[in-house]
C-alpha cells in the first residue's frame, strides 16, 4: 500500500538535532506530525489546532516555530532542533537542569515547547529579565504551573550559562 | 535550594521531582506517543447543529477513501445495544447519535483507517442529513413549559434532571424574616472547560487470541474506567487491562468516559487491531465535560452588628445534554453544601435543580472537589455584599463570623464536620504579608487622585478527600483508595497506588511519605500508578482526594510494613519485639541504641533470615477508608486597579495563604498553588464557553477560549499556616484545588471594591475588559 500512495508524497530531507534524516511526506503533512509520527521524535507535542499553545515549538534554523503551523515540505533542507537535541554528551542543557531544579514543570506536556522557545531566547539575548521571559513564552501555554517557576528557571539558567562562560 | 531525592527523612522537604528527568528530555510517554504494530486511527463525524433530527446517514463515499477499514454509526451500535452508555452520574449518554443530536459537535459516526489523514478524509465524506430543531441554550427557558423536551429517551417529559436540597428550609426562612439585615445577590459561574494541555484519547488493543483488551487511556481514574468499560462492553473485568500513561494535565476533564473511547474499543474488537483515537483541541473543548454553569441566588441574614443569622441558596445547574457529572452518587450537586464556608451560620438551606440544555455534557469538578468552587465563590462574594451593606470592612465582617479555633470539630448546619483550622491565624498571616492597613490607606489616597483601586478578600474553606464509604460512592463503588508496598531484599521499595497523577508529582511526594515512614529516601521508593493489572483498586485522582485518601493508604501500608519489620528486627537484635524501638531511621534495642539495624538489614532478613514460623517477604496493602473528609482553608487578598480607558483590570498584587495541613513537599505545594491561582485568574477574567442562540459554541478552541498566558498572569505571593488534620494518618489535607476554589472571589471582590464608591456591588464573570468598560461608561467613569 505504501507504494501506491508514494507517488503523491515528496521526499523531505532535514537535519534534525544534527542528524541527517529523510522520509516521504504528503504535501499537507504538518511538520509536527512529520517529526512525531515519521521521524519518531515524540518529545514535540501537539496541544491545539489553532497555533495557540506552543507545545509543538521547535527551532528551525535556530528560530522558534510552531511546528503544527508549517508543512513538513517547507522544512526540507533546513535544520531542526527539538527537545531531544538539548542534552549534550550526557549533560543536560542548563535550561533542562534549571527546569528540574526549580519545579518548572508539572504534567510536562508544555515543557518541550517551553524549553525550545527559551533556548532561542537565551541564545539571542544576553540580558533577560522577568518580563522578557514572560513575553518570549507568551505563545506557549501552560495549564499547570502558573508560569512562576518556568520564569524562575529560565532566569537561573541564564545566570548559570553566564557563569559557565 | 531544592533537594535531591536521596535526602533522608524527606517528609516536609522540597525534594526535586523524580518524574522530571524524563519530561525535560522529551521522553514522557503520553497517550499519543504510543504506537503499536498494525495500529489503526479513528476520526469522528460530528454534528454542526446543537439540536437536530438525523434524517439519514450515508457512509458509502467514506469507504472510497483509501485505507478506510470501517465506519461505525449509532445504528450499528444500537444493534449491539451500545448506542448509549451509562454516565458516572447515573444518567445515560449517547455514544453515537441515533434519532437526534443534542449538542453541536456531537459524535455521529466513527471512521477507522490506516492513517490519521485517511480517517479524517473519510469523515468528511460521510453525508448526514439533518432537520434542525430549536436549540435550548438557556437553562431557565429549559424549565419552562414552552421548551421542547430534549431527552426523548426519558419517561419524564421535561428538561428537569434532579432536585436536591439540604438544610432546614422553614427555619432558614424564619431566620431570614427575623433578621435585621438581609442581602440578596445573584451569582453566576459561567460554563468553563478544564482544557488540560493534552487532549483526551485512547488506544484500544483487543487481542482476539487471548480475549484481553489492553486499553491505554488518558484517565484520572483507571480502575473506575475498567469497571465502567466492563459494564458497558460486557467484557469480563479481568480481561480489561487499563493503562493510563503519562497524563498531560487533567483538572477533572479526564475523569469521565467519552464516546470516542467506547467507539475505539468496539472497533478494535471488531477489527482485531489496535485503534488509536486522539481528539483535537476543538473536540476537547467543544464536547468533553465542561464545568460550572451554575446560576445561583443567595440571601444572607445578619444582625446590625454583622453576625450572620441564616443563608439560603437556590441554584439552577445547567448540565448540558446528558448528566455526566462525576459527582459521588448521593451528591448530584457535589459538595455544594460546603456553601456556609468559614462562617458560623446557625441555620442554612440550599437547593439545586439540574437541567438539560443543548450543550456538552457535564459538569465535572474542574480543579475542585465537586461544586466546591461554585459554593466558595458564592459565599465569598455574598459576604462581600453584606460587608458593604453593613458598611463594615470585609476583613472585620469575616472575623466576626469565623468558626473559632476552639469550635473544631465544627458541625456545619448543612451536615459536615469540619476537621480543623485556625482561620484567624491564616487571615492574619495574609494581612501581614500584604500590609492590609497600609494598603487601605494607600487605596484611600489613590482614590482621591482619581484612581480605581480595589482590594478583595476571600477566606474560604474547602472540603476534599471524598470520601468515607458510609457516604461516598460512584456507581456504588465506595470512594476509598489504596496502596501496596513491597520491600525488595536490598531495601528498595515499589509502591503502587489506586490514584493516578497528572502532574501533581506523586512519584515524588508519595515516595517521600512512604520513605519517611520506613526510614528510606524518596530515591529508594519507586511509585507506580495507572496500571490496573498491578495497582490495587482505587478511585483515582481528582477532587484533591489523592493525599487525603491514597496518601492515607500509603502511610498506613507503610506502617504495616514497619510492624512486620519490627518483628524481624527483634529477631536480628535478639530481643523481644516490645523491646525494639524505631527512631525514624533505624530499629534499636531499647536502652541499647548501639545495637541497631536499618530497614535494609531487615529487608534482607525478610528473605534470608526470618524468625521461626514467620511468613517470608516484606510487603503490605492497605485500603484506606477515611473516617472524614479534610477541610483545607485559605486567606487570599487581591489588589487591582482598573484602566479607565480600556476597562482592563490589572492585578497589582495577590497574596495567597493556604493551610493544607501537614506539607509533604513545600516546593510541590507552592507549584500547585501557583497553577491553581492561575486557573482561578482565568476563570475570573477570561475563560468562558459561551453560545449563541442557535447553539453555536463561541469558544471551541484556544483562539476563542482564552486561558492565561505568562504575560497577563499575576505575580503570585504565597504563604502558609499549618493546622494538621486530626484524623489523617500524617495530618495532610490536600491542596491542588484550594487556589482555584478560593481565588475567583478574591479577584471579583477586588474589582467590585474598586467600583464600590459608585454603587457597584456585583459583577458577572468573566470580567472581560469590555464588560468592565461598559460598567465604567454607565457610571461616567471612562476617561474620554
Ligand atoms: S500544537 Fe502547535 S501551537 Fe498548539
Ligand atoms: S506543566 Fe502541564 S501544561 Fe505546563
Amino acid at each position: 500500500m505504501e507504494q501506491t500512495v508514494a507517488n503523491d508524497r515528496i521526499m523531505v530531507h532535514v537535519t534534525i538535532n544534527g542528524e541527517s534524516r529523510q522520509a516521504l511526506a504528503e504535501p499537507r503533512t504538518l511538520l509536527a506530525y512529520f517529526i512525531r509520527d515519521t521521524l519518531g521524535l515524540t518529545g514535540t507535542h501537539v496541544g491545539c489546532d489553532t497555533t495557540s499553545c506552543g507545545a509543538c515549538t521547535v527551532l528551525l534554523d535556530g528560530i522558534p516555530v510552531k511546528s503544527c503551523t508549517i508543512l513538513a515540505v517547507q522544512a526540507a533542507g533546513h535544520e531542526i532542533e527539538t527537545v531531544e537535541g538539548l542534552e549534550h554528551n550526557g549533560q543536560l542543557h542548563p535550561l533542562q537542569q534549571a527546569f528540574w531544579d526549580n519545579h518548572g514543570l508539572q504534567c510536562g506536556f508544555c515543557t518541550p515547547g517551553m524549553l525550545m522557545t527559551t533556548t532561542a531566547l537565551l541564545r539571542s539575548q544576553d540580558d533577560v529579565n522577568d518580563d522578557d521571559v514572560r513575553r518570549a513564552i507568551s505563545g506557549n501555554l501552560c495549564r499547570c504551573t502558573g508560569y512562576v517557576n518556568i520564569v524562575k528557571a529560565v532566569l537561573e539558567a541564564k545566570s548559570r550559562m553566564r557563569e559557565g562562560g | 535550594m531544592n533537594l535531591d531525592a536521596t535526602e533522608t527523612q524527606p517528609l516536609g522537604k522540597a525534594i526535586k521531582r523524580k518524574e522530571d528527568p524524563r519530561f525535560i528530555r522529551g521522553q514522557g510517554r503520553y497517550l499519543d506517543d504510543i504506537v503499536l504494530p498494525k495500529m489503526l486511527y479513528m476520526a469522528m463525524v460530528r454534528s454542526p447543529y446543537a439540536h437536530a433530527r438525523i434524517k439519514s446517514i450515508r457512509v458509502e463515499d467514506a469507504y472510497l477513501v483509501e485505507g478506510v477499514k470501517a465506519v461505525l454509526t449509532g445504528e450499528d451500535l444500537a444493534s449491539m445495544n451500545l448506542a448509549w452508555m451509562p454516565t458516572l452520574a447515573g444518567d445515560q449518554q449517547m455514544v453515537l447519535a441515533t434519532g437526534k443530536v443534542l449538542l453541536q459537535y456531537q459524535e455521529v459516526a466513527a471512521i477507522v483507517a490506516e492513517t490519521r489523514e485517511s480517517a479524517e478524509d473519510a469523515a468528511s465524506k460521510v453525508q448526514v442529513e439533518y432537520e434542525p430543531l430549536t436549540p435550548v441554550m438557556d437553562p431557565f427557558f429549559a424549565l419552562s413549559a414552552e421548551a421542547p423536551v430534549l431527552r426523548e429517551d426519558r419517561e419524564q417529559k421535561n428538561n428537569h434532571i434532579f432536585h436536591w436540597e439540604v438544610g432546614d428550609h422553614e427555619e432558614t426562612d424564619a431566620a431570614l424574616a427575623a433578621s435585621a439585615i438581609v442581602v440578596k445577590e445573584q451569582i453566576r459561574m459561567p460554563r468553563v472547560h478544564p482544557a488540560p494541555l493534552e487532549p483526551c484519547g485512547c488506544v484500544a488493543d483487543y487481542q482476539k487470541s487471548t480475549g484481553k483488551l489492553i486499553w491505554y487511556v488518558t484517565s484520572q481514574a483507571p480502575h473506575a474506567h475498567r469497571t465502567v468499560l466492563s459494564m458497558v462492553s460486557g467484557l469480563p473485568e479481568h480481561m480489561i487491562h487499563v493503562i493510563s500513561p503519562d497524563i498531560g494535565g487533567g483538572f477533572g476533564n479526564k475523569v469521565p468516559v467519552y464516546p470516542g473511547y467506547v467507539c475505539a474499543v468496539v472497533m478494535s474488537m471488531q477489527l482485531g487491531r489496535p485503534v488509536k483515537w486522539v481528539e483535537t483541541r476543538t473536540e476537547n473543548v467543544a464536547t468533553t465535560n465542561f464545568a460550572r454553569d451554575y446560576h445561583m441566588t443567595a440571601e444572607i441574614g445578619a444582625t446590625e452588628d454583622g453576625r450572620v443569622t441564616a443563608l439560603k441558596v437556590s441554584t439552577i445547574a445547567d448540565h448540558g445534554a446528558f448528566d455526566a457529572a462525576a459527582d459521588p452518587s448521593k451528591f448530584p450537586a457535589g459538595l455544594f453544601s460546603i456553601v456556609t464556608g468559614s462562617y458560623r451560620f446557625p441555620v442554612a438551606f440550599a437547593e439545586v435543580d439540574g437541567v438539560y440544555t443543548n450543550k456538552a455534557p457535564g459538569g465535572v469538578a474542574y480543579r475542585c472537589s465537586f461544586r466546591v468552587t461554585e459554593a466558595s465563590f458564592l459565599i465569598e462574594r455574598v459576604m462581600n455584599t453584606l460587608a458593604y451593606r453593613l458598611n463594615l470592612d470585609p476583613v472585620e465582617l469575616r472575623r466576626r463570623n469565623f468558626i473559632g479555633v476552639d469550635d473544631f470539630p465544627y458541625q456545619s448546619p448543612l451536615g459536615w464536620t469540619y476537621d480543623s483550622g485556625d482561620y484567624e491565624k491564616t487571615l492574619n498571616t495574609a494581612l501581614d504579608m500584604i500590609d492590609y492597613r497600609g494598603l487601605r490607606s494607600e487605596q484611600q489616597k489613590r482614590r482621591e487622585q482619581g484612581e480605581l483601586v480595589g482590594i478583595g478578600v476571600s477566606t474560604f474553606t474547602e472540603i476534599v478527600g471524598a470520601g468515607p464509604s458510609h457516604t461516598f460512592d460512584i456507581l456504588g463503588i465506595k470512594m476509598f483508595d489504596s496502596c501496596e508496598i513491597r520491600i525488595h531484599p536490598t531495601g528498595k521499595a515499589i509502591a503502587r497506588l489506586g490514584a493516578r497523577h497528572q502532574g501533581q508529582g506523586h512519584e515524588t511526594t508519595f515516595a517521600q511519605l512512604i520513605a519517611q515512614e520506613l526510614g528510606l529516601s524518596a530515591a529508594d521508593v519507586l511509585i507506580e500508578e495507572g496500571d490496573t493489572d498491578t495497582a490495587p483498586y482505587g478511585l483515582g485522582t481528582y477532587a484533591s482526594r489523592s493525599t487525603p485518601t491514597a496518601g492515607g493508604a500509603a502511610a498506613l501500608a507503610a506502617r504495616r510494613v514497619r510492624n512486620k519489620a519490627q518483628q524481624i528486627a527483634a529477631h536480628l537484635l535478639e530481643v523481644s519485639p516490645e523491646d525494639v524501638q524505631w527512631d525514624g531511621s533505624r530499629f534499636s534495642a531499647k536502652g541499647l541504641s548501639s545495637r541497631n539495624v536499618s530497614m535494609a538489614d531487615v529487608a534482607l532478613a525478610a528473605y534470608t533470615n526470618l524468625p521461626k514460623g514467620m511468613e517470608p517477604g516484606l510487603e503490605a496493602t492497605y485500603y484506606y477508608d477515611p473516617p472524614n473528609l479534610t477541610f483545607p482553608n485559605g486567606a487570599y487578598i487581591a489588589v487591582v486597579s482598573i484602566d479607565r480607558e480600556t476597562g482592563q483590570v490589572h492585578v497589582e498584587r495577590f497574596v495567597a495563604v493556604d493551610d493544607c495541613g501537614t506539607v509533604i513537599n513545600p516546593m510541590v505545594v507552592d507549584g500547585q498553588i501557583h497553577g491553581g491561582l492561575t486557573e482561578g485568574f482565568g476563570i475570573a477574567f477570561m475563560q468562558e464557553i459561551a453560545f449563541d442562540a442557535d447553539g453555536n459554541n463561541l469558544a471551541p478552541n484556544f483562539m476563542d477560549y482564552l486561558v492565561p498566558t505568562a504575560v497577563e498572569t499575576p505575580r503570585w505571593e504565597t504563604g502558609r499556616t499549618v493546622t494538621p488534620s486530626p484524623h489523617h494518618p500524617i495530618g495532610a489535607k490536600g491542596v491542588g484545588e484550594s487556589p482555584n476554589v478560593g481565588s475567583p472571589a478574591a479577584f471579583v471582590n477586588a474589582v467590585v471594591d474598586a467600583l464600590s464608591p459608585y454603587g457597584v456591588t456585583n459583577l458577572e464573570i468573566p470580567l472581560f475588559p469590555w464588560k468592565i468598560w461598559e460598567v465604567l461608561k454607565q457610571h461616567g467613569l471612562t476617561e474620554s
